[in-house]
């Protein structure tokens, strides 16, 4: 893995491009799933709960296909050659991902703790806004390299909203310990949902410049390669920030996921290993270090190595002065409860979880009425959609749009393992949203607006290659050739 | 660029598959262990959203269920007079879980038992809601009426009443008692009510089931378990013959003397007189006479020492080993360490009304399916044999004269029903300053011979005048009258 050896090829396309087919009439056939699977599953909500169809069940299922629609439409028109599975998968996801949210807007015990109650209108104008986000991406975003141009000013604003949630009277702290939201007005916002795409554009187009110092001046010390000093300088930026928000923010995931996404962007711009070594070795210094005094991280890691424990302790109360919790023990009764095949929509208790049922919990509800088997299924989805993100990165014909492929897609994969582990007890819980199905405005922003990125770089790459110029070269031999 | 590439698809790949392994043994491997774990909300949830089955009493429920308008419980459970019948239903509560017959039968009555199992399969492929099975009881109304009623005038105590031929509870009642409705939601007046009734807040700790738990010295009533280990030891061959009782009697072993309560006939009397007029210095001596095993063996096969399971649990009788003679007198007499649930006392009456033969006491009859097809039913069950049956036979004989002209008269039925029973006056508290119980075990025999019911009363009447407590007085006359409410149930 020389990178001697690699770089002469870097500059070539992988795929053959030429004559590929667009694939925009699979998309419309999935698509078409994509909706009525939703669809299906709302009136089996309505039918399970209240004994008949749901009343919004025809405003819900043209609401959906409409926005779906919509969202094909502009991928024919604007980017027809992108990949045919992510549109449809997103869909499917935000879609279900509504269902559950109107399934929980039915408990009682959730409306009396102002959990739930109107949230699933609420998730359909947000995904609206995502729809119309995402168009406006593929309509104005016309090259992502574009996007390149603004590398330092998207480093400025990815820690300006990284930063936000601490400016005092912005910053909201409503869920527990956690401060990474922040609220205008009525609305709580989650910066660090775009955060991640912005820091995404900035790593991207930091590296592809910076690749080659950073890979090829180094010195060789025990089978590895050493960065120089002055190179390890940006990341150790990146490490202080992923710090800082730890320590400040006290999220563990948004910390973890940054970082992650910065090591594997590094990984992929220097075919380094040796950063992937030191990317671990700092992250778990990081974390060991500040969770050795930071008691909302202590508190996490106990509620993970013993839920039980947490969980008595916030029944029974503690006088330890920490805010204890017993979400972690619910989310796991309410998926062993599920077993293998679930309980069936509408007839569940996830909303025994209480806080954050419909959002960063959501998965629990999945778990609980749709079994093992309904979780598999959208642990397989998301698998999907960021093995598509990588074969759109793998397709890319410039290093820029690599590095912006797998940046968006490695985040996206960290994110879902780190919700999807947590509140399956795998890690400690982080507060972070389950991309599309969790509730909440910023997170299916700002997934759509990954998810048209990604589009656009598809696009780009499998767009059939142009025509080869006629090569002056050629005529000038053609015309000193002697007839 | 292209193989670190490949290399972050495995990993992304990878981190799926944490992700579903991980799922697996969540929703596998421990799903069941998660699914029934007892703090999990949704076993209690789901323990309520069906109707509790009912326990049945004559063909009558006395519990029954009504929908809740909050929480998530759907139902709660109801009681009809429930003050009553508490001591045989138990409570089964939202918040504070269940005991006694409501918790042991609790498989049934929620439909959740493996017997049913079958049934609840076929219930969900046609559709049909899962409903709770009956417990039907053994209980007769008439007689727990009577007995609770009887209570409520005198004060704080507890009757227990046997069918002698069967075992089978015909009223089990404790006063003062507790409506288990008003704890069997999940409400803030459940838990006031729940609080109201706990012990620490109530000293008439209403919740004791006096009937079963509570262990009471069973005084002179005890000494027909001493006459039963004269006859069975062969002591004394018959009632009629004279004892050996000087009078008066100083303790083997000691220099006090064991007084009796007045100026009673009892130097050198027959059985019969001393059981009459209730001697304390013939049946102490005969303990001491006996030793401490004789006396220990015939009050085990009587059922002391041991709990019983009706299946509500009783707490096990006392009469001690390793003690002196003075101690073994004293005990014999149902004072020093010797002390009797209700329900014991009962026993004695009843194995000595079915001719020396003690039968396994037990308060449910059968428990059925929703459909009211039986699934188990109890049948009688013989638990020792404490007197031969001619030894019996004179017992019962000295146990009618008391009632006939000697300390228990006020228990007198008359139309042919003969009464054969035994008065007791139990002193307890330091240096007995506190008031006595007031005691009764009795039988009832018809004109055909055959003897329906057994009944043991206890009053222990703190506000009451010293003097005017005495088995007798108190405790007779409730005997009398849940054994006249047997009698006339049954015809």
């Amino acid at each position: 893995m020389s990178s001697t050896t690699n770089s002469p090829t870097h500059h070539t396309s992988t795929i053959g491009s030429i004559g590929t087919p667009s694939r925009r009439n699979t998309e419309l056939a999935l698509l078409v799933f994509a909706v009525v699977i939703p669809v299906f599953a709302y009136a089996n909500v309505g039918l399970a709960i209240n004994d008949e169809l749901p009343a919004g069940l025809l405003g819900y299922g043209l609401g959906l296909g409409l926005l779906a629609g919509v969202g094909h439409l502009a991928v024919r028109k604007f980017a027809p050659y992108a990949d045919p599975l992510l549109l449809p998968l997103a869909t499917l996801l935000n879609g279900l991902g509504l269902v559950a949210i109107w399934r929980l807007d039915q408990s009682k015990l959730l409306q009396q703790i102002g959990q739930a109650g109107g949230k699933a209108t609420n998730q359909l104008i947000y995904t609206a806004l995502g729809i119309a986000l995402f168009i406006a991406v593929l309509v104005f975003l016309k090259d992502h390299r574009t996007l390149q141009r603004y590398t330092y000013i998207s480093m400025v604003g990815a820690l300006f909203l990284l930063l936000l949630p601490l400016v005092p009277g912005l910053g909201a702290d409503i869920t527990y310990g956690a401060k990474i939201w922040i609220q205008v007005g009525s609305f709580t916002i989650q910066p660090g949902e775009f955060a991640k795409i912005v820091l995404a554009v900035f790593f991207a187009g930091y590296l592809m410049v910076k690749r080659d110092a950073l890979a090829l001046a180094s010195r060789r010390f025990m089978g590895l390669y050493l960065p120089r000093g002055r190179d390890l300088g940006p990341i150790i930026v990146v490490w202080m920030i992923s710090i800082l928000i730890l320590v400040f923010e006290t999220d563990l995931g948004t910390s973890l996921l940054f970082f992650g996404m910065f090591i594997i962007m590094l990984y992929v711009a220097t075919e380094r290993t040796s950063w992937i070594v030191f990317g671990l070795l700092m992250s778990a210094a990081g974390a060991v270090g500040v969770a050795s005094f930071e008691p909302h991280v202590q508190t996490r890691v106990q509620a993970w190595l013993d839920p039980m424990h947490e969980y008595l302790l916030s029944r029974n109360g503690s006088n330890d002065g920490i805010v204890h919790s017993e979400q972690a023990m619910q989310a796991l009764w309410a998926f062993g409860s599920g077993g293998t095949l679930g309980t069936g929509w509408g007839q569940g208790h996830s909303e025994l979880i209480r806080f954050a049922a419909n959002s960063d919990f959501i998965l629990a509800t999945f778990g609980e009425e749709l079994g093992l088997a309904g979780v598999m299924a959208i642990l397989l989805i998301y698998g999907l959609i960021v093995e598509r993100g990588i074969r759109t990165s793998l397709a890319a014909r410039d290093p820029f749009g690599k590095l912006l492929a797998v940046g968006l897609s490695g985040a996206f994969a960290l994110q879902v393992f780190v919700v999807a582990g947590g509140v399956m007890g795998l890690i400690p819980l982080t507060g972070m949203t389950m991309p599309f199905l969790a509730y909440g405005g910023s997170s299916v922003i700002a997934n759509w607006a990954l998810i048209g990125i990604l589009i656009r770089i598809s696009d780009t790459a499998r767009r059939p290659a142009p025509a080869p110029a006629p090569n002056p070269d050629a005529e000038m031999t053609q015309v000193v050739r002697p007839s | 660029m292209n193989k670190p590439l490949r290399r972050i698809a495995l990993f992304c790949g990878l981190l799926v598959l944490a992700l579903l392994i991980r799922d697996n043994w969540l929703q596998y491997v421990k799903a069941d262990e998660l699914r029934t774990d007892t703090d999990n909300r949704r076993v209690a949830i789901e323990r309520y959203a069906t109707p509790r089955g009912d326990i049945i009493v004559d063909g009558k429920a006395i519990t029954g269920h009504a929908e809740t308008t909050t929480g998530d419980f759907k139902y709660k459970r109801t009681y009809k007079n429930g003050a009553m019948w508490a001591p045989v239903t138990g409570f089964v509560s939202q918040s504070y879980g269940a005991n006694q017959l409501e918790s042991i039968e609790d498989g049934i009555l929620t439909g959740n038992d493996d017997r049913l199992f079958f049934r609840n399969t076929l219930d969900m492929i046609t559709g049909k809601a899962k409903e709770g099975g009956n417990v039907v009881t053994t209980l007769n109304a008439a007689a727990q009426k009577a007995a609770y009623e009887g209570l409520a005038k005198r004060g704080k105590g507890a009757v227990v009443a046997l069918e002698p031929s069967t075992g089978k509870i015909l009223a089990l009642a404790s006063y003062p008692s507790y409506d288990p409705g008003t704890i069997a939601g999940g409400g803030d007046s459940d838990a006031e009510a729940w609080k109201k009734l706990d012990k620490k807040n109530n000293p008439d700790d209403p919740m004791l089931n006096r009937a079963l738990r509570e262990v009471y010295p069973p005084g002179s009533t005890f000494k027909v378990v001493t006459a039963a280990a004269a006859l069975e030891n062969g002591l004394y061959s018959d009632a009629d013959e004279k004892t050996k009782s000087p009078l008066p009697w100083v303790m083997t072993g000691t220099r006090t003397e064991l007084k009796n309560e007045g100026n009673i006939p009892c130097e050198n009397a027959t059985m019969r007189v001393a059981l009459q007029w209730s001697c304390n210095t013939v049946f102490g001596k005969i303990g001491a006479d006996l030793g401490n095993d004789k006396m220990l063996e015939e009050a085990k096969k009587f059922g002391f020492d041991e709990e019983q399971f009706t299946p509500v649990r009783s707490s096990a009788s006392v009469f001690s080993d390793d003690m002196e003679p003075s101690q073994v007198a004293l005990s014999s007499i149902g004072q020093y360490n010797t002390a009797a649930t209700p329900l014991q006392m009962a026993m004695v009456a009843s194995a000595v009304a079915n001719d020396g033969k003690l039968m396994k006491p037990y308060m449910v009859d059968e428990l059925q399916a929703p459909n009211l097809d039986t699934i188990a039913k109890n049948d009688p069950a013989e638990l020792s044999q404490p007197l031969s049956p001619e030894n019996a036979q004179v017992l019962q004989s000295m146990m009618e004269t008391v009632v006939e002209k000697g300390t228990g008269t006020t228990a007198q039925i008359g139309n042919g029903v003969t009464v054969g029973g035994k008065t007791g006056t139990a002193q307890h508290g330091e240096n007995n300053s506190k008031n006595p119980y007031a005691w009764f075990i009795s039988y009832a025999k018809l004109a055909d011979g055959s003897k329906p019911v057994a009944v043991a009363v206890v009053v222990e009447d703190e506000s009451a005048v010293r003097e005017n407590i005495s088995g007798s007085g108190l405790a007779a006359p409730i005997a009398k009258s849940v054994m006249e409410a047997v009698i006339n149930s049954k015809k």
